[in-house]
């Protein structure tokens, strides 16, 4: 399953190392990085693949939330399928 | 691959325009619960209720989740309860209401439809037992929500109920008046019901449907709006195109949430419903989308051109977005449930008859209108026959959801909360419809019902 990943905040050291290393620890593949500063602010869009992680979507959310709060960002986790169903027929 | 634009914008229309969908409604059939003896009926709908819809809350909170979509609602319809509860041995139908009450409370849904009957033509004992119960089962229940089909294209309409329908409406605003007439806010007067509609109040599980089928509602007038700013000032050929495109893509969420819960909840997939529903947020709103295209205000000349196009090119655009289309499918004008309506209202620029004008072209008619509470039965009815008149002819769904409010009057306010808004009271025209309601008897069906 691909899962679809933006992370929005303040910019600061360490943003992207935290995301990429829980993804890491949970055995989940980044297939696609975006990420650009905008005025101070952090914008960062991932694509990545869970289908190998024992983690499920809903833990995995829980855990980039929890670690996201703590660095002050809003991080959202979706399966890609809904972006992939508005924008592809 | 999906492109960082692709992402960005379906993010923004989630968190920024109030794209959501609306409900997920799950239709059951009580077909099979009849019982001679009112209490087992009861008991029969209530474990096939609790048991049919048990994981709908948890499986559309989960859908919520992974998509991170909102799904506002998570409702059940069912068989209207004049058909399934015909054969009781009963006088009045209030202890089958509190038992739908029951079953929605224990599943966790906020709203259950089916306290219905359809009676286009005339009644059965049932359709009576339930009509005359409706003002009752309103006031006791708090979840439950009615509707009476009383028209048709095919069928004409049946006056005897249009007059009946006044008092019943007069009788449950009485009754719910602690709660500013509420009861009202959940009864539904319909001309060519649907019957597999997933919207409140008038929800049903119609007798063509199948034994449990999901049908999705969704929204986004929010989206559509901001859309339309990217093409101030042009032709209305751009403005239909603008409005296509959100609304295939709106409708392409509605789909996979439709999918995916009806797949999940071993439900059949039933339809996805293309009508734009406003709510009272600032930004989700239709009369906003109509003052977009270039009106000062919602009721102004131009309205109902304006409202037309809109209703059309959604469809265009959700038609070949979902698999199956279907329910109501059109732009809904709720007054009090709109904020650019209610500011429309509260401005003077919206009427009561430019709102009768405006349900000639959208989908579904006088809906949540607060009227003075010494509005009388007869002009309530007349009201109906004037709307239940446009369905027949246009060969449309029309309804009326009105709501004389006890105690208050023009320049009054009620406040309904959550969904269903509040709204300032519109004045009724002050002509009487006594004599003409007084007849009675059936409008015969219209030339065009004839199409065989």
């Amino acid at each position: 399953m691909k899962i679809v990943l933006t992370i929005v905040g303040q910019d600061r050291v360490g943003i992207t190392a935290m995301v990429s290393n829980t993804l890491a620890e949970n055995n989940i593949n980044i297939l696609n990085i975006n990420q650009n500063i905008v005025d101070g602010f952090f914008n960062m869009v991932m694509i990545a693949d869970m289908s190998e992680s024992k983690l499920s979507l809903k833990d995995l959310q829980l855990l980039l939330k929890t670690r996201g709060q703590a660095m002050g960002l809003d991080i959202r986790v979706q399966h890609e399928d809904i972006f992939k169903i508005m924008h592809r027929i | 691959m999906l492109t960082i634009q692709d992402i960005l914008e379906t993010n923004r229309m989630i968190k920024e325009n109030n794209l959501d969908v609306r409900t997920i409604t799950m239709g059951i059939s009580l077909r099979n619960c009849s019982h001679p003896d009112v209490q087992v009926f009861c008991k029969n709908i209530y474990d096939k209720i609790t048991r049919t819809a048990q994981n709908l809350v948890r499986v559309g909170e989960d859908i919520e989740a992974e998509y991170g979509i909102p799904i506002i609602n998570k409702r059940i319809s069912v068989t209207p309860i004049a058909i399934a509860a015909e054969s009781c041995l009963t006088d009045n139908y209030v202890a089958v209401a509190m038992a739908l009450d029951a079953a929605a409370k224990a599943v966790g849904v906020n709203f259950i439809g089916g306290f219905s009957a359809l009676v286009d033509k005339g009644y059965t004992i049932g359709d009576r037992r339930l009509i005359e119960s409706i003002p009752y089962a309103l006031a006791e229940t708090e979840r439950v929500c009615s509707s009476v089909s009383l028209a048709s294209t095919r069928c004409g309409i049946n006056m005897d109920c249009v007059q009946e329908m006044g008092h019943i409406i007069k009788k449950t605003a009485e009754l719910t008046k602690d709660r500013d007439a509420l009861g009202c806010a959940k009864l539904v007067v319909f001309a060519n019901a649907v019957p597999d509609n997933p919207f409140m109040a008038g929800a049903f599980h119609g007798v063509t449907e199948p034994e449990c089928a999901i049908s999705v509602g969704v929204s986004g007038p929010g989206v559509v709006k901001r859309a339309l700013e990217e093409v101030k000032g042009q032709d209305f050929g751009a403005v239909a195109e603008t409005v296509k495109k959100t609304a295939f893509k709106i409708t392409r969420v509605g789909q996979l949430v439709a999918q995916e819960a009806s797949q999940r909840l071993g439900a059949t997939f039933g339809i996805v419903d293309l009508s734009l529903a406003p709510t009272p947020a600032v930004g989700d709103s239709v009369a906003h989308i109509l003052e977009e295209m270039g009106l000062e205000s919602c009721g102004a000349p131009g309205t109902t051109a304006a409202l037309a196009l809109l209703n059309d090119a959604v469809k265009k655009g959700g038609l070949m977005a979902s698999s199956y289309v279907g329910g109501l499918s059109g732009a809904f004008i709720p007054v009090s449930e709109d904020a650019g309506m209610i500011a429309a209202v509260e401005k003077g620029s919206l009427s009561l008859e430019k709102l009768e004008a405006m349900t000639c072209v959208c989908s579904v008619g006088l809906d949540m209108i607060a009227v003075p509470g010494d509005t009388s039965a007869s002009t309530i009815s007349a009201i109906i026959a004037d709307e239940a008149a446009i369905g027949m002819i246009n060969n449309k769904t029309t309804a009326v959801r009105i709501i004389p409010v006890p105690g208050k009057n023009v320049g009054d306010k009620v406040e309904f909360g959550g969904l269903l808004g509040y709204s300032p009271i519109l004045p009724v025209n002050k002509f009487k419809s006594d004599d003409f309601i007084a007849r009675g008897g059936r409008i015969p069906a219209p030339v065009r019902s004839l199409t065989n």
